[in-house]
């Protein structure tokens, strides 16, 4: 048995010094192939004596078995060697910057309109809208601005050409016409579209332009008409909105009468805010700041719409968007917001991910 | 609206301090844009004892001073050649910051000698130019008091908005009035308005002269003449208080009209007597043409609906707007005819509109100016004459009537709570009406308010509703919570306004910026864009780049992708959900998606180059803002037809039949060089309003999905075609063989050039086959490509490539 542990020796000490499959190969074929040495001592072991041939049977096998489980277990080492060098050699600078791709934003007004609205819709506001270019009657007359009144000078209008009636279309100055519209298309048809309850969003216009006025800018209006809402709920309103849009849970507001020819009483709402060092706070502070302007719906705008004052009132009130935001978001210029300069789109713009929900926070 | 403290207490008889008022103010609804105290910033400047001054031992002109402060002694090194002992000056401190240098006063040793403070200069303190010495302050001046107290400048200024429908307000009596009203003192007895007698009959006349039923533009006009005036300047206490409010006094004639235009809201006008003709100055229209030199020094052509004031010579002041230079009143001016008129606001507004003349009296006119004023304010004004001029006034002339502008106003018991929102009694209502000059009565349930003449504004139950509340104080209005009709917030937006918002979110998502730009824009531009109808060109644009509506979204983003590459950013995405016109009806707004990629897919990268941009970003962007917008995205046809502002041959039009949803493509290069922007540039016009409202029905449940078990199996074919055969039409040819199978088919390939031959090309496709009921075999795979061959066979001419 002498001459199998010698072949054993010798096969296993070949097996662990191959340094390459095709070598293991050769070696499997050597010892175990068909004319293998191995091969050849089970094939010889007819002409061993029948008593020792049961012995030497399995001492063969078991050799056998040796050699083949050492070429598996050198084959799956080698492998491994093999990816590791693999993996060694294609590795890559993980420092290199990845493939780029552009990060869209949306403009603020965008977000914060869709603000107003979140908040505004819990309120059971629903959003109305109008055109751009309104006529005399709904940007002015229904809105108890009559043509030689004085307070249409408080509005720098921009004119389109005269029509062969005389009459001119202009853009609208104030969202104030989609009160009109509204109260019109219900006064028209049903009057149990009555009570009312709408903010109208859109572009205004008028003929200014410094650095705190642009000839085109946003509007929101708010409008409730039915037989109860007095000064009182326009209050709670718009306190309401105030401190769950700028997030400020007790941000201070005031109310201060004023003039609006299409309110009566008409106000104007401030905000708490510093101006110490130069730089504007909104929240706690010994100034004040004003941000929209409001009232209860003149008589002669509900008539104007054939909508009889003596039973209907509610309120009215308006404010600008691009002020709003640029006292949320801490923007400087009122100009930058119409020039789609990339940089400040990339820097004051939003992720377009979700859409601002009260539940679920206002700006991400 | 400007006053200061001193002279609002001339009105109104109080003690409250200074932030009480202007609280009030603001409450009231007279907002408090301004406090100047100029008693403040002087606040560090006392009276100082020059206790001794001796000469500066190393510097011949400079004295070194002891001044008794009132609570120490200090030395202080001053240069002014009038620094002397036993005199009193204006002293500062160390640390004072000095107002006519801009510095901050620092102690110091000056040659040798200590210097603790200062002893100042008019020029030093910011009160003139004068520098030859120090203020030198009367003996009696209290050692060590304020100095702005000693000169009469501790009187605050108060600047107020006035909203355009309280002039009655543009005087400060009626702001005393709205003060006492709300608690804040009495409103002192208007005793100024008592008749003065008359010395002799007025040498001048009014006279009117207005077509019949013209006679509102000038109702009533009062006046009288005084002689042997002398027009010297004006008392020290009404130049003080014009200088406070800004205005330059000039002689006693002119501050007393400037004083009583802001003191009681009357403007008048004092024509030299001697410098008018014919004994009479009559109120009619202007005749068109007429000119006046007016005392602004410039000269105005008037026109026949502008009211004047004129003589046998010719025309001397412009109604309500403004007086002529001719007649005005100089230093000679020994005699002068008073006008006190009531001009209609309306016109008067529009004649200082169309001679761009801004004036106090127009301000006010316009405003409305309280009827009644027209008899006193010639009462108070002969007042102030007599005082300030001597000589003697003239009776009464009058032409025109008072007209009636009382009236009765109801406001029912709980209107103030059903209104205004809070609960008040109705005595407490009708102690505010009262003491702002209405007198109430209670009738039925309702107080019945009877107007003063000085408050035209206050027609409605809903305009006394805002009297009282504003007295009242907004801030006694209790709030009250909204409450929603339902538990739950119900849908509010319509379709167009989540298409709108879905068309943001999918071109921000797809990297690209969205951009707010202005609705209008330029007319030679906008005619590169299909032009602009008439009617939309606007009368008075704020600049010529921007005179006519967009007809499209696409050039303004063009110019702002323009000024970024000019910036340096060659490479972006912008686009902009908004309006562009075809006409100036509410139809003729359509609401466009627009966007543009300009230059480069992305930034150069080590790994991938980026490539030029393209139609077909252009169309990838359209087609994902029609599929999230809920368009049949399996449905759109393209067709080549976009307008001329695109490519021709890189450019189409995504359409539902004859229904254009979008145009895409490449901007013609043409209109880049126009509009100075370096191509390629690739944008799209996405018409929201025109995508299909989806069906009403079934409402949101989907199809139910029943994917197939068997395997789908892939196959591709190339095919030679002529080469204006549309990629579609081949595959829609090819899926067309056996719709129940070919689940998908698409281009993969597209070639021209070597072994296809001239004017052809080849399109490879990809085809999938999805069975839905066994396992596809050879032979049925082949059934189906011979009926595809055969299909792109018959309907394009196609071959398969060999």
């Amino acid at each position: 048995m002498d001459d199998l542990n010698a072949l054993r020796d010798e096969l296993l000490a070949a097996i662990e010094s191959a340094d390459s499959t095709a070598a293991l190969e050769t070696l499997r074929v050597s010892a175990l192939g068909r004319k293998g040495t191995v091969t050849g001592l089970l094939k010889g072991l007819g002409q061993v004596d029948p008593e020792q041939r049961r012995a030497r049977g399995q001492a063969v096998n078991a050799l056998k078995e040796a050699a083949s489980a050492a070429i598996d277990a050198k084959m799956a080492a080698l492998a491994d060697s093999a990816l590791e060098s693999r993996l060694a050699a294609e590795s890559v600078d993980v420092t290199l910057p990845a493939r780029p791709l552009p990060e869209g934003r949306l403009h603020p007004i965008s977000q914060t309109l869709d603000e107003i609205v979140a908040i505004f819709g819990e309120m059971g506001y629903s959003v109305a809208e109008g055109p751009d270019i309104e006529d005399d009657f709904h940007n002015f007359t229904a809105l108890n601005i009559p043509p030689e009144h004085p307070a249409r000078q408080m509005f720098d209008t921009f004119y389109l050409p005269e029509r062969p009636d005389g009459s001119r279309m202009v853009l609208r100055t104030h969202t104030s016409p989609v009160q009109i519209r509204a109260m019109q298309a219900i006064s028209g048809g049903k009057a149990n579209g009555l009570p009312l309850r709408i903010i109208a969003p859109g572009r205004t216009y008028r003929c200014d332009s410094d650095m705190t006025h642009t000839p085109m800018f946003h509007q929101v209006e708010g409008l409730i008409v039915d037989r109860t809402t007095h000064m009182g709920h326009l209050k709670g309103c718009l306190i309401e909105f105030v401190r769950a849009y700028f997030e400020l849970p007790d941000v201070p507001v005031r109310f201060r009468p004023s003039y609006f020819p299409f309110t009566e009483p008409s106000a104007e709402l401030d905000i708490g805010c510093d101006r110490s060092g130069g730089e504007l706070k909104i929240g706690a502070g010994d100034d004040w700041l004003e941000i929209l302007g409001c009232g209860m719906v003149h008589p002669n705008v509900l008539a104007a719409c054939g909508i009889d004052p003596a039973e209907y009132q509610g309120f009215a009130f308006g404010m600008g968007i691009e002020r709003i935001a640029m006292l949320k978001y801490g923007i400087p210029d009122l100009r930058t917001f119409f020039d789609a300069d990339l940089r400040w789109l990339k820097h004051y713009g939003f992720v377009p991910l979700e859409v601002p929900t009260l539940f679920r926070g206002l700006t991400p | 609206m400007k006053f200061t403290l001193s002279w609002l207490k001339d009105h109104l008889e109080t003690d409250a301090p200074l932030d009480a008022i202007t609280d009030a103010l603001t409450a009231l609804g007279l907002e408090v844009e301004e406090v100047h105290d100029p008693a403040k910033d002087l606040a560090a400047f006392t009276v100082g004892y020059v206790v001794e001054a001796k000469p500066h031992p190393n510097a011949d002109k400079l004295r070194v001073c002891i001044v008794d402060t009132g609570s120490e002694e200090i030395q202080v090194v001053c240069g002014a050649p009038n620094a002397r002992t036993g005199m009193k000056g204006v002293f500062a401190p160390a640390g004072t910051h000095i107002p006519g240098t801009g510095m901050d006063l620092k102690k110091g040793v000056i040659r040798g000698q200590e210097s603790n403070g200062m002893l100042c200069s008019e020029r030093e303190m910011g009160l003139s130019d004068e520098h030859q010495g120090i203020i030198e302050l009367p003996e009696d001046a209290p050692v060590g008091a304020p100095f702005a107290k000693i000169i009469g400048l501790d009187d605050p200024v108060i600047e107020i908005a006035i909203t355009p429908n309280r002039g009655d307000c543009l005087g400060v009596r009626g702001v005393a009035r709205d003060l006492a009203a709300a608690g804040i003192g009495t409103l002192k007895p208007f005793t100024a308005a008592e008749p003065v007698a008359p010395s002799f009959e007025s040498t001048i006349q009014w006279r009117r002269e207005f077509p019949k039923g013209a006679e509102g533009a000038c109702p009533m006009v009062v006046g009288r003449t005084f002689r042997g005036l002398v027009n010297g300047p004006s008392p020290d206490w009404m130049q003080r208080r014009l200088l406070a409010i800004g205005l330059r006094p000039i002689s006693a004639l002119v501050d007393i009209t400037n004083y009583v235009t802001f003191d009681l809201g009357r403007p008048l006008h004092v024509f030299d007597a001697a410098k008018l003709e014919g004994g009479a100055l009559t109120m009619r229209f202007a005749h068109a043409g007429e000119t006046i030199l007016a005392l602004d020094g410039k000269e105005y052509t008037l026109d026949d609906g502008m009211t004047c004031i004129a003589d046998g010579a010719g025309v001397h002041g412009i109604a309500g707007v403004m007086g002529g230079e001719v007649t005005g009143c100089t230093a000679d001016t020994t005699e002068c005819f008073l006008e006190v008129a009531l001009f209609d606001p309306i016109r008067t507004a529009a004649t200082g509109r169309k001679l761009r003349i801004e004036s106090d009296a127009r301000y006010r006119f316009e405003r409305s100016v309280d009827p009644e004023s027209a008899l006193w304010g010639a009462e108070v004004a002969a007042r102030l004459v007599l005082d300030c001029c001597g000589g003697e006034a003239s009776d009464l002339s009058i032409a025109g009537e008072m007209p009636e502008t009382a009236r009765e106003v109801k406001l029912r018991a709980d209107r103030v709570k059903t209104l205004g929102g809070v609960d008040m009694p109705v005595k407490e209502q009708r102690g505010i009406l009262e003491a702002l000059g209405f007198t109430t009565r209670e009738s039925k349930g309702a107080i019945v308010a009877t107007t003063p003449s000085w408050r035209p504004d206050v027609t409605l139950e809903a305009c006394l509703v805002e009297e009282v509340l504003r007295v009242k104080g907004f801030d006694a209005i209790p709030a009250v919570p909204l409450q929603r009709d339902s538990a739950l917030p119900e849908r509010i937006l319509t379709l167009g306004q989540r298409r709108e918002s879905f068309a943001r979110k999918v071109l921000a998502g797809r990297g690209m910026l969205e951009a707010v730009t202005w609705s209008f824009m330029a007319e030679d531009q906008a005619a590169l864009f299909g032009g602009v109808p008439a009617e939309l060109h606007l009368e008075n644009p704020i600049s010529a780049d921007l005179t006519v509506m967009r007809p499209s979204t696409l050039p303004n983003l063009l110019a702002a992708a323009g000024r970024n590459a000019d910036r340096g950013y060659p490479d972006l995405g912008l686009f902009e959900v908004g309006p562009a016109w075809r006409d100036d009806t509410p139809e003729g707004e359509d609401i466009v998606a627009a966007g543009l990629r300009t230059g480069n897919s992305g930034p150069r990268h080590w790994a991938e180059a980026p490539r030029a941009v393209d139609a077909f970003d252009a169309k990838a962007d359209a087609l994902a803002v029609l599929a999230a917008c809920g368009a049949p995205a399996g449905n759109v046809q393209v067709s080549r037809d976009a307008p001329g502002w695109y490519h021709p041959g890189r450019s189409g039009a995504l359409r539902l039949g004859p229904n254009v949803l979008a145009w895409f493509g490449e901007i013609h290069p043409r209109i880049l060089r126009a509009m100075g922007v370096k191509g390629p540039v690739a944008g799209f016009e996405i018409f929201l309003h025109r995508i299909p409202k989806p069906r009403a029905k079934g409402g949101k449940t989907r199809a139910l999905l029943r994917p197939s078990p068997f395997q789908p199996v892939g196959r591709d074919f190339a095919f030679v075609v002529d080469a204006e055969v549309p990629a579609e039409s081949l595959s829609r040819a090819a899926r067309s063989a056996e719709k129940g199978l070919i689940s998908e088919v698409s281009v993969f390939d597209v070639y021209a050039g070597e072994g296809v031959g001239e004017g052809k090309k080849s399109v490879a496709v990809a085809v999938v086959l999805q069975p839905q009921d066994r396992t596809l075999t050879d032979e049925d795979i082949e059934k189906v490509s011979a009926a595809i061959i055969a299909a792109v066979q018959k309907q394009t001419g196609g071959t398969l490539r060999g």
